[in-house]
C-alpha cells in the first residue's frame, strides 16, 4: 500500500506492506536508525517517537496506520547543532550509561513535559513508566527531566 | 517479530467497517489503536486474513453528557478519557482506572472500545465498567443493539459481539457524588495487574465492584455487593470477594494467592469509597 508520511520535517513516500510495522519502516526503508527497537513486546519504549507530537511505541502501529501523520524521531529534536533542551539536560545530568534506551527516553520525556510542564519527581518516575533503562540510571534520567522543567540552568 | 501478512482495509465509516466484517466473517478483525491486536498478532496468536483500521473514525471518539448517563464513542482514546472533565466528574472511577492502563505511550493510542471488544480478563477498564453498570452499543448490518456489561463478556477473550459487529459506544450510568477506589498489584508500573479491583459508592449507597484477572472473563463481585447491601461492613463484605471465582494460576501468582489478593484489595477499594 502506497503510504506518504511526514518525519522531521520531510515528506516520505514508500510501498509499504501492510505488515511493516511502524518502527521497521523508519529504520528499514527510510533509514533513520536512531529509534531503537528493544523489547518487541511494547514494554520498553526505546522505540519511542512522536505521532501528531505526543508519544508512541513505534513497534506497536503498522506504517499503514501512520499514512499522512506528521511524526517526530530523535534525529528531529536538535535544532541543527544545538541540543533540544531535554538533551542538553540528559546531557548535563549525565541521565545515561550505555545509551540505548536513551532515544526512547528523551522522546517520552519530552511529550511528558508537553503535558505536564511543571511535574513533581513522583509524576515524571510515572511519566515514563513506559520506558526502560536496563543500567538501572532511572535516578539521572528522573533528575534529567525535572532539571529541564526547571528551564535547564545549573 | 513480525505478524503474519494480511489484507489491510481502511474504513470510512461505521457502516463501511461492519459491511467489511460481515464479506469476511471470523476472518477479519477490527484494528483500533492497535495496542491489543498488533501485540497479539506480532506473537502470531492472531493471524487475521483481514485487517479492518476503524482507527480514523473520528466521529466516534467522543465523550457527551447525555444527562443520566456519560456517553464515550468506543474510538476515544485512554488519554481523552483519563484527562475528561466530564468523566472525571461524572463517572470518575472510570477516569481513575483509565490512568493505570499501560503507560503514556499506550494511553495515547488505545482506545476505550479497544480495551473493552478484546475481552481481557487481566485489563483494568473492564473492571470499572462492571462496577458503573455500563450498557455497550453494538452496531451490526441490521443497526444498533445495547448490551449490558453483565452480558458483554462470555468466555476468554470473547465478548457478546457477533462476527459481523462493532462496539461503537460506551455508556455509563451517571455516577455524580460517588466515591470510589481503584487498586491494582502488579510487580512493575507498566506491568498488567495479578489481581486489581475496580469499587463505587453511588451517592445514593449502592455498591458496584469488578475484579480483574479473577476468573476466564471481567468479573463482578456480586457476594461483595449483595453482602453489602444486606449491612455487611466493607471488611465483612471483602472477604467474600474471591467466591464464585475461578482465577487461573501463572508465573506471577496461584490460585490461593489471588483471591487472597482480591480479599485484601477488595477491602482497601472499599476503604478508599469510604466503606
Amino acid at each position: 500500500m502506497e503510504i506518504s508520511v511526514t518525519i522531521n520535517g520531510t515528506t516520505h513516500s514508500h510501498d509499504v506492506e501492510p505488515r511493516t510495522l511502524l518502527v521497521h519502516y523508519i529504520r528499514d526503508v527510510v533509514g533513520l536508525t536512531g529509534t531503537n527497537i528493544g523489547c518487541d513486546t511494547s514494554s520498553c519504549g526505546a522505540c519511542t517517537i512522536h505521532v501528531n507530537g505526543e508519544s508512541v511505541k513505534s513497534c506497536t502501529m503498522f506504517a499503514v496506520q501512520a499514512d499522512g501523520e506528521d511524526l517526530l524521531t530523535i534525529e528531529g529534536l536538535a535544532d541543527g547543532d544545538t541540543l533540544h533542551p531535554m538533551q542538553e539536560s540528559f546531557r548535563q545530568c549525565h541521565a545515561l550509561q550505555c545509551g540505548y534506551c536513551t532515544p526512547g527516553m528523551v522522546m517520552a520525556a519530552v511529550s511528558f513535559l508537553d503535558e505536564n510542564p511543571d511535574p513533581s519527581e513522583r509524576e515524571v518516575r510515572l511519566g515514563l513508566e513506559g520506558n526502560l533503562c536496563r543500567c538501572t540510571g532511572y535516578h539521572n534520567i528522573v533528575k534529567a527531566v525535572l532539571h529541564c522543567a526547571a528551564g535547564g540552568e545549573q | 517479530m513480525i505478524p503474519a501478512a494480511f489484507d489491510y482495509v481502511r474504513a470510512g465509516s461505521a457502516e463501511e467497517a461492519v459491511a467489511t466484517l460481515a464479506t469476511h466473517g471470523d476472518e477479519a478483525k477490527l484494528l483500533a489503536g492497535g495496542h491489543s491486536l498488533i501485540p497479539l498478532m506480532r506473537f502470531r496468536l492472531a493471524r487475521p486474513a483481514v485487517v479492518v483500521d476503524i482507527g480514523r473514525l473520528d466521529d466516534l471518539s467522543y465523550i457527551r453528557d447525555g444527562g443520566d448517563h456519560v456517553a464515550i464513542g468506543a474510538l476515544t482514546r485512554h488519554r481523552d478519557v483519563e484527562t475528561s472533565d466530564l468523566v472525571a466528574a461524572r463517572a470518575g472511577l472510570l477516569g481513575e482506572v483509565t490512568s493505570h492502563v499501560g503507560d503514556p505511550q499506550v494511553r495515547h493510542r488505545g482506545t476505550l472500545g479497544g480495551a473493552v471488544a478484546h475481552g481481557d480478563p487481566a485489563s483494568d477498564i473492564p473492571s470499572a465498567l462492571i462496577a458503573l453498570g455500563a450498557t455497550l452499543v453494538a452496531t451490526g448490518p441490521q443497526g444498533s443493539r445495547e448490551i449490558s456489561v453483565d452480558d458483554f463478556f462470555s468466555g476468554f477473550l470473547e465478548t457478546a459481539l457477533a462476527d459481523d459487529e462493532m462496539l461503537t459506544e460506551v455508556r455509563i450510568p451517571a455516577a455524580d457524588g460517588a466515591r470510589w477506589g481503584f487498586e491494582k498489584f502488579n510487580r512493575r508500573a507498566q506491568d498488567w495487574a495479578i489481581v486489581g479491583v475496580s469499587a463505587v459508592v453511588r451517592a445514593g449507597g449502592d455498591v458496584g465492584v469488578g475484579l480483574v484477572n479473577m476468573d476466564s472473563t471481567p468479573v463482578r463481585a456480586a457476594a461483595v455487593e449483595s453482602a453489602l447491601a444486606g449491612g455487611a461492613s466493607g471488611a465483612e463484605a471483602a472477604e467474600l470477594a474471591a467466591e464464585g471465582c475461578e482465577p487461573t494460576e501463572d508465573l506471577n501468582a496461584g490460585v490461593e494467592y489471588r483471591r487472597h489478593l482480591a480479599r485484601v484489595l477488595t477491602r482497601r477499594a472499599l476503604e478508599a469509597a469510604g466503606l
